[in-house]
């Protein structure tokens, strides 16, 4: 399977995302003069895409960049570098007014529904914003889009006039949802949707999401750190760690069968609520180091239980170890040539 | 090293058990000399060495009833207004505070979610241990002080001489963790309290926290009443199990009893809506609790969860289902758990 080392990314009409090389530091500023004394690697050299209907899941602890990929994709922060495709173009240079056309096509769900609706504004106005943003439909029939959207996520348009702080915790999800729908986009981010609810609430919201994309046929970028969520709503995973992935497969193969020592000991750290079953666990030492000081080499050598001296050395690439199923690790995924290559188209 | 295991057997030898909390009802002032029942009757038992887990989502009054044990309840609105809890057969709910505060630390101790909220970020780690260690004992300050290296060194926190001159910014999430186990534990305690003490750790330190916390109690064999919302940490951890919902005790029983055949609908509920890792054949929908968890103000009559209850009838409405012990020791708040077979998968 190595052989294809480098696979073909997907065919460009397949593709609503693709993303290349993708970086994203953060300056940190020192001394009088404010130099920049050195950099927060947030996304180092991030590739990955997404085909159009497909949900993403994108897995990893703090620090890992996760959220940083999201809001960057979505140019909510500039890429230092890399290629952002966007529907076959480029959007990581755009301007603000040209962004703004491909903003309704490309819209978030944030943890924080309540952080992130504004208290002073009635759900009506709230939701009104975003279509009139966007020019979609006359003010006299935007009404009844609100109405109809609410309806959408299981709220009643008898909700139109109450404030955010009137509704729970799941309800506020359902609006913060309602919001990103509303303009119609073609691509979700949702960053850490169903973190902040409780069990019982976060299973409805899950399943509305599954619902709402077959629906509209949306395609989504799920971040999250449950991996039994992410498990459950992706068809395909990618797990990174202290700004890079390491693994990326389709979701069972990522589950059954992981191929880096990190997706395998992130996995078993799952506390498992089935009590018959086996609990030999790989526990990991130390802690995730600071992504101002990342290691030399594979970033996840300082805890990983198979490292040798080469991992100091090399930054792994993701190889290809089964169809669709790439894994940056020396020990694990054998590099095609030491050292010699740059990252590698993912798909 | 305690003597907490002494109390495992209170059948046979009459000993009153170790944590016993029965009838508790904890109000809190909600404005207008309005009262809510945040904890509303509750009651159970901690053995001596066992995990209990008290497991319920938001509002379920979890919380607050390990407020209530170790009296940290907020001053002027919340107030126990009912029940005893007695440590050893002692009440402490009519304890002076001076002898509560002797209580705290020495013979419960107590771990919370955000350890950040819970040092001190003025002093150092070894110098908070330590005094700790002498508001409870006898020794002096620089014994003390090692006292608190020696414990630093006894959950894992690496360096610990030099990690005991740290101020806890200086620290991780994790090891905040640590050094808050480590202050609770200085003393032995024969009881220690952990509220989400994992729930804001990334899953792979989670795993090194709640592994520490299984070998500590091997070593110290101290009870630990674990609150959680995550029934991934319950199944690990737990001997027992408390599952609460809207400040009443609706299941108790042993963690096998309540995770292969629960008795309660909304225990069996929250099993079958949680997404399990590896399950799935085909995407299957997960199951869910229709509606939410209601208000302590507008409770529902009769039955708190009768409005999102799948097997709700009309005789749930009628009254309150009271907590019916079982022969086995569980009990369930159900009229109908006799009639009902209740699914732990959503998978079935």
């Amino acid at each position: 399977m190595t052989e294809t080392s480098i696979p073909s990314r997907p065919a460009p009409s397949d593709a609503l995302l693709d993303v290349r090389h993708l970086k994203k530091y953060f300056p940190i500023r020192g001394g009088v003069l404010s130099r920049v004394v050195t950099n927060v690697k947030a996304v180092d050299d991030v590739s990955f895409s997404i085909r159009r209907g497909e949900v993403v899941g994108l897995v990893g602890e703090s620090g890992s960049g996760k959220t940083t990929v999201g809001r960057t994709i979505l140019r909510l922060g500039e890429p230092t570098s890399g290629t952002i495709d966007f529907d076959g173009a480029d959007i990581s240079k755009l301007s603000k007014p040209a962004m703004r056309r491909y903003r309704k096509r490309m819209q978030i769900v944030f943890q924080d529904p309540y952080a992130s609706l504004n208290p002073r504004e009635k759900i009506r106005t709230v939701l009104g914003h975003a279509l009139a943003v966007h020019n979609i439909g006359t003010s006299a029939d935007r009404e009844d889009r609100i109405v109809a959207m609410l309806e959408q996520v299981g709220l009643s348009g008898d909700y139109l006039d109450r404030f955010p702080h009137e509704f729970s915790g799941g309800q506020r999800q359902r609006i913060g949802i309602a919001r990103a729908l509303a303009v119609e986009p073609d691509f979700i981010v949702a960053d850490e949707p169903v973190s902040a609810l409780d069990v019982s609430i976060q299973a409805q919201v899950v399943n509305l999401l599954e619902d709402l994309k077959d629906k509209f046929s949306l395609t989504m970028l799920f971040i999250a750190h449950d991996l039994a969520v992410v498990e459950h709503i992706s068809d395909r995973v990618i797990v990174m760690y202290l700004g890079r992935i390491m693994e990326i497969a389709p979701t069972r193969t990522l589950y059954r069968n992981p191929n880096h020592p990190y997706t395998k000991a992130l996995l078993s750290a799952v506390p498992n609520p089935d009590i018959t079953a086996r609990k030999d666990r790989i526990i990991l030492k130390g802690d995730i180091p600071s992504p101002i000081n990342p290691p030399s080499g594979c970033v996840f050598r300082t805890r990983c239980p198979m490292a040798i001296a080469d991992c100091a050395k090399i930054v792994p690439v993701p190889v290809e170890v089964s169809p669709g199923h790439f894994s940056a690790c020396i020990r694990t995924a054998p590099q095609p040539s030491y050292g010699q290559l740059a990252a590698q188209d993912m798909p | 090293m305690s003597d907490a295991f002494a109390s495992s057997s209170t059948a046979r030898t009459n000993e009153p058990p170790l944590l016993e909390v029965e009838d508790l009802q904890t109000s809190f002032i909600v404005g207008e000399g309005q009262d809510v029942r945040a904890v509303d009757g509750v009651s159970f038992v901690v053995k001596g060495g066992e995990t209990l887990a008290i497991v319920g989502e938001s509002g379920s009054g979890k919380s607050v009833t390990s407020l209530s044990i170790m009296r940290l309840l907020p001053k002027k609105i919340g107030r126990i207004s009912r029940g005893t809890i007695r440590l050893r057969g002692k009440d402490l709910v009519s304890l002076p505070e001076g002898e509560m505060r002797a209580i705290r630390g020495n013979d419960i101790g107590m771990i919370f979610q955000e350890p950040m909220t819970s040092l001190n970020p003025v002093h150092t780690i070894g110098t908070q241990i330590a005094e700790v260690v002498m508001q409870h004992s006898k020794l002096g300050k620089k014994a003390a002080h090692q006292r608190a290296i020696e414990m630093l060194e006894l959950v894992g926190i690496p360096e610990p001489v030099r990690r005991a001159s740290q101020y806890p910014h200086e620290m991780s999430g994790g090891m905040r963790q640590r050094a808050m186990i480590a202050m609770a534990l200085s003393c032995e305690p024969s009881v220690l309290i952990a509220d989400e003490p994992t729930t804001a750790l990334d899953v792979t330190i989670q795993a090194q926290i709640l592994d520490l916390m299984r070998n500590l109690q091997a070593k110290m064999g101290m009870a630990i009443v674990f609150i959680t919302h995550d029934l991934g940490v319950v199944a690990e951890m737990a001997d027992r199990v408390v599952v609460m919902y809207a400040g009443q005790v609706v299941e108790t029983g042993t963690v096998a009893e309540i995770f292969t055949k629960p008795l309660m609908p909304y225990t069996s509920g929250l099993m079958q809506s949680i997404p399990r890792m590896g399950e799935y054949e085909e995407k299957t929908r997960l199951q869910t609790i229709p509606g939410y968890v209601p208000l302590l103000t507008k409770l529902p009559g009769g039955c708190r969860f009768r409005t999102r209850c799948a097997f709700a009838e009309e005789r749930c409405a009628a009254a309150e289902p009271p907590l019916e012990v079982l022969d086995s020791g569980r009990s369930v708040r159900c009229v109908r758990w006799r009639e009902l077979d209740l699914k732990t998968k959503a998978t079935a």
